[in-house]
């Protein structure tokens, strides 16, 4: 019974949480946190945090971290099934009628219409994350002693190693990580 | 679809190796496909990754499960979308899984976050980087129109913060009208 909840409730999660990210945060909440009281607000807090120190997308995240709380590893994969489910399905549905119909006129000029806005999206995406980067979590400040000077530089450096000696982005950034952490490390013999 | 031997196998471990490395979300690990697949392996071309990324961003669901589902798909059809899944999310699983154990001894780790905080600026020019080389294509097809999307979608998705949604769907139907008007006066 508390297999199928799991997957009844993370499969609502996959189904409508549109747009990705941060969109399906309140989403898992309300689900996890105040329908089923798997969490309490302060872990899910918790999970919020771990989600943003580790990789993947954070509905999967979530996921895991509910299942395994609740219900062990096997809990964790049935609520991971239940969260990629609706998207596995309609997705290759969308591919399939892309790769058949792509060469339809009509749904040619939709996608040259998408593709700038797709770029666009992409580069609201860095934006925000080099935001969070310079200035921390409070956004833009115009006062100059609120912006992380290291983070500016590992970041031009990036760029360059990126455009002018196009290296492989992981490398970059692995070397972008170790480099913050040789700073602070610095910093603190320093100080 | 590539029928070469191997596909699903190199298929299992990009997805493995990006999804290891992809911090800070969905658009980062969409960045990195285009990457490796478009720049580096030369199995899919760029518009047509951009396409797929639409596709993936209009159905529901997390970007990067989405990314890896249409890519999977477009080189090796059901079998790729599984084993693409698969890769994708077996990283997150087995790092959470043992995250979440060790909870608090990670969070307050100076190093950790300063590795972290790095990598974070690192991201954005990744980001960045790909986003200047897909917008110069763009400027140099010469089309206003495209450009004037570009510019649009930018402002309504950074500055308004409007759902990626409905700026797909706006497009879904301006292109649809542009395209309609077209056809009816016989120009494609």
């Amino acid at each position: 019974m508390l297999y199928l909840q799991l997957f009844l409730s993370f499969l609502q999660i996959g189904a409508f949480s549109f747009g990705g990210g941060y969109a399906a945060m309140p989403l898992i909440q309300e689900q996890v946190v105040t329908q089923h009281q798997w969490l309490t607000l302060g872990e899910f807090n918790d999970l919020v945090t771990i989600s943003q120190m580790t990789p993947g997308p954070i509905a999967v995240n979530s996921a895991t971290f509910v299942g395994i709380r609740i219900a062990g590893i096997p809990g964790a994969i049935i609520a991971t099934l239940g969260c990629i489910l609706p998207a596995c399905i309609l997705v290759s549905i969308l591919a399939y009628v892309y790769t058949k119909y792509r060469d339809l006129t009509m749904l040619q000029g939709i996608l040259n219409t998408l593709r700038p806005a797709v770029i666009a999206m992409i580069a609201s995406a860095g934006v925000s994350i080099i935001i969070t980067s310079f200035w921390g979590e409070q956004g833009i400040s115009l006062a100059l002693s609120d912006l992380k000077l290291d983070a500016v530089f590992l970041f031009a450096g990036a760029l360059i190693l990126l455009r002018k000696f196009n290296w492989n982005p992981i490398r970059v950034m692995v070397l972008a990580g170790v480099c913050q952490t040789v700073i602070s490390a610095v910093a603190r013999v320093i100080v | 679809m590539r029928q070469e031997k191997g596909v699903l196998w190199k298929l299992f471990t990009s997805m493995i190796y990006l999804g290891t490395f992809t911090f800070g979300g969905g658009y980062v690990i969409v960045t990195l496909m285009k990457k490796k697949f478009a720049d580096e392996l030369h199995w899919i071309d760029e518009k047509e990754m951009l396409d797929l990324i639409a596709i993936a961003q209009s159905a529901p669901g997390a970007i990067a499960v989405n990314g890896s589902i249409v890519v999977g798909y477009k080189l090796a059809g059901i079998p790729g979308v599984l084993v693409s899944i698969l890769g994708t999310i077996l990283p997150p699983f087995v790092i959470l899984s043992i995250v979440s154990m060790f909870y608090v001894a990670f969070q307050d780790n100076i190093w950790v976050n300063s590795m972290l905080t790095g990598m974070q600026a690192g991201v954005g020019a990744v980001i960045i980087a790909v986003v200047l080389e897909m917008m110069y294509g763009i400027f140099a097809e010469k089309k206003w129109g495209s450009v004037a999307i570009m510019v649009i979608a930018f402002v309504l998705t950074a500055f308004l913060k409007i759902n990626v949604v409905f700026v797909i769907l706006g497009c879904i139907v301006l292109g649809g009208i542009r395209t309609g008007l077209k056809m009816r006066r016989g120009e494609v």
